[in-house]
């Protein structure tokens, strides 16, 4: 059973832990899976983030927020990268960091966007593009667990190559996936491409009647159009949880 | 003592005796903003004066377009570390705006559409030092950068030339505007690296 | 609908995309000053009087600070500025922040 992961009361804060780039896998073109090592990682929940810092030899420091997509319970902590056009940290990440770089982590951090394993009611998960992270950290530890909560996921791509965790999101999650592209669909697609409509929602997600807790990431602009469908569809507001990822520098 | 990320590199330094401590050069133009871009249209825009006796100087678009204006060029420096360099710009001078403003106050706090606000001696707007500018690198300035119009006061951080200026207040007491009032310094000169209160 | 429409300005031009995040984002800056998470805690707008948690506040942190606005009536609720050696929290968009404290 993961701890905790969530501190509740004043004490020790958080502090920059050394993290060690320890594998990597590519998952599409543009993204890539970074699998680190961090000593004494204190373990997490589904839908946590860290923030990630880096510093260059002449001092220079910046740092960015990633999603963890990893299951807790496991020795090492995987992040997935998507390159930013004209990025500042992403470039590096996803292509200039080699075995056995570094980088330090603050987390993980967040209580709002989590799912927790022990929680039994249906789950929607509506991600957009790199948005699919947290979320996948929920259908991965929702597998691992053994959990019987009903989970779906409707996925919005541009396009069939933009598709992140490929096979693993199509055969061997254990949560239904619907996948929808927004600008090129496969041949022979019954739906053309467009953006996340209300359809989408109704036939591949929970209807509204379920109360299923709902979790929506991605870019700001997919996340506030997504949420606003299942408003519209009659899912209560206090069951939508967002979180909207976007260029803070790259 | 951080760890250092071998193949980091950051943002390049260049140019070194040009920046003021601390800043990096970029050739881009990073746009930071604390809210929604406000979208104020040329047909209700105003810029108005008030100085502390409630005496106020209001001009329209078209008053502003009537003034002569000025061309500078100048380096920008953005309390987040970033300098941009040789930036053109087109606007009006404080001075020609002070003109005939009747103050004796010693500050302003600077008012822009969208509630951000600013402050600075007064006699930091005037001698040449700030514009109300309107274009920016040979075009119209883009709403993102403070279009219609901001004001450019080079000799300080970035974050006192207010976006999408509306009005500047003249007070006899210095007032501090929305980063002065949560850290930041009541000045903010980049060469006495004057980023955040007490420094 | 599959898409939908984009705001102009009264010139016709696009208004530019959405520039804020939201709260989630500040757990890692907010984690500097406090041991509990506060993104799950409850905000009660000054401005309209809008309530809800911390995290859907929207997120402007592309600038010297970080600037979290009611997603109702963007009015700002809380800043946090990040100096060297200290870390300034303006709460005064905020009338309460109700944190929720785990029985011992």
């Amino acid at each position: 059973m993961a701890r905790t992961a969530l501190p509740g009361r004043l004490g020790e804060r958080l502090r920059w832990r050394v993290a060690t780039l320890a594998a990597h896998r590519d998952e599409t073109a543009g993204a890539r899976t970074l699998v680190l090592d961090v000593p004494a990682w204190p373990g997490h929940l589904p839908g946590q983030h860290m923030d990630v810092r880096l510093t260059a030899e002449d001092g220079y420091s910046t740092q960015r927020g990633y999603s963890l997509a990893s299951a807790p319970g496991a020795e090492r902590i995987e992040l997935t990268v998507q390159q930013v056009d004209g990025g500042e940290v992403s470039p590096y990440l996803v292509a200039g960091m080699a075995l056995g770089d570094q980088v330090e982590v603050r987390g993980p951090v967040g209580g709002w966007f989590v799912w927790r394993p022990e929680s039994t009611e249906p789950v929607l998960l509506v991600g957009g593009g790199v948005g699919l992270v947290p979320l996948m950290s929920m259908i991965r530890t929702r597998r691992a667990e053994g959990s019987a909560a009903p989970f779906r996921l409707v996925y919005s791509v541009r396009a069939p190559a933009d598709r992140l965790y490929l096979p693993e999101l199509l055969d061997g999650t254990g949560t239904p996936t619907a996948v929808v592209h927004t600008r090129s669909a496969p041949e022979g697609s019954a739906r053309p491409p467009s953006r996340l409509r209300a359809e989408d929602l109704t036939v591949h997600g929970w209807p509204a009647e379920q109360a299923p807790t709902c979790y929506v990431c991605g870019p700001t602009g997919f996340v506030e159009h997504a949420a606003g469908r299942l408003v519209a569809l009659g899912h209560a507001p206090e069951r939508i949880r967002t979180e909207r990822f976007g260029p803070t520098g790259g | 003592m951080p760890v250092i990320s071998r193949g980091f590199h950051g943002r390049k330094q260049t140019n070194q005796d040009r920046l003021p401590p601390g800043q990096y050069e970029v050739r881009d133009f990073p746009v930071l903003s604390a809210g929604p871009t406000p979208m104020v249209s040329t047909d209700d825009w105003e810029f108005t004066v008030v100085a502390e006796s409630g005496t106020r100087r209001r001009w329209s678009w078209a008053d502003l377009m009537a003034l002569p204006s000025e061309q500078p060029t100048v380096d920008l420096h953005c309390v987040t570390k970033w300098s941009k360099f040789d930036t053109r710009w087109e606007g009006v001078s404080l001075d020609r705006l002070l003109e005939g403003v009747e103050t004796t106050a010693a500050y302003a706090l600077v008012h822009s559409y969208g509630g951000y606000t600013t402050n600075l001696p007064l006699e930091d707007l005037r001698h040449g030092r700030a514009w109300i500018a309107y274009r920016y690198d040979g075009a119209d300035l883009s709403p993102e950068h403070g279009g219609p119009a901001r004001l450019l006061v080079p000799h300080l951080y970035l974050w006192k030339s207010a976006k999408w200026v509306r009005g500047i207040e003249l007070l006899a007491e210095d007032r501090p505007g929305f980063w002065e009032g949560a850290g930041y310094h009541s000045y903010g000169d980049p060469w006495r690296e004057q980023r955040y209160r007490g420094d | 609908m599959s898409q939908t429409s984009v705001p102009t300005t009264t010139a016709g031009r696009p208004a530019p995309q959405p520039a804020y995040l939201d709260g989630n984002a500040l757990a890692g800056p907010l984690s500097d000053v406090f041991a509990v998470d506060l993104t799950t805690a409850a905000t009660h707008c000054t401005g309209c009087g809008a309530e809800g948690p911390l995290a859907d506040l929207r997120l402007y942190g592309r600038a010297p600070g970080l600037v979290a606005r009611c997603p109702s009536c963007d009015q700002v609720v809380l800043r946090l500025v990040r100096t060297p050696d200290h870390a300034w929290l303006d709460l005064r968009g905020t009338a309460t922040l109700r944190i929720r404290v785990p029985a011992d």
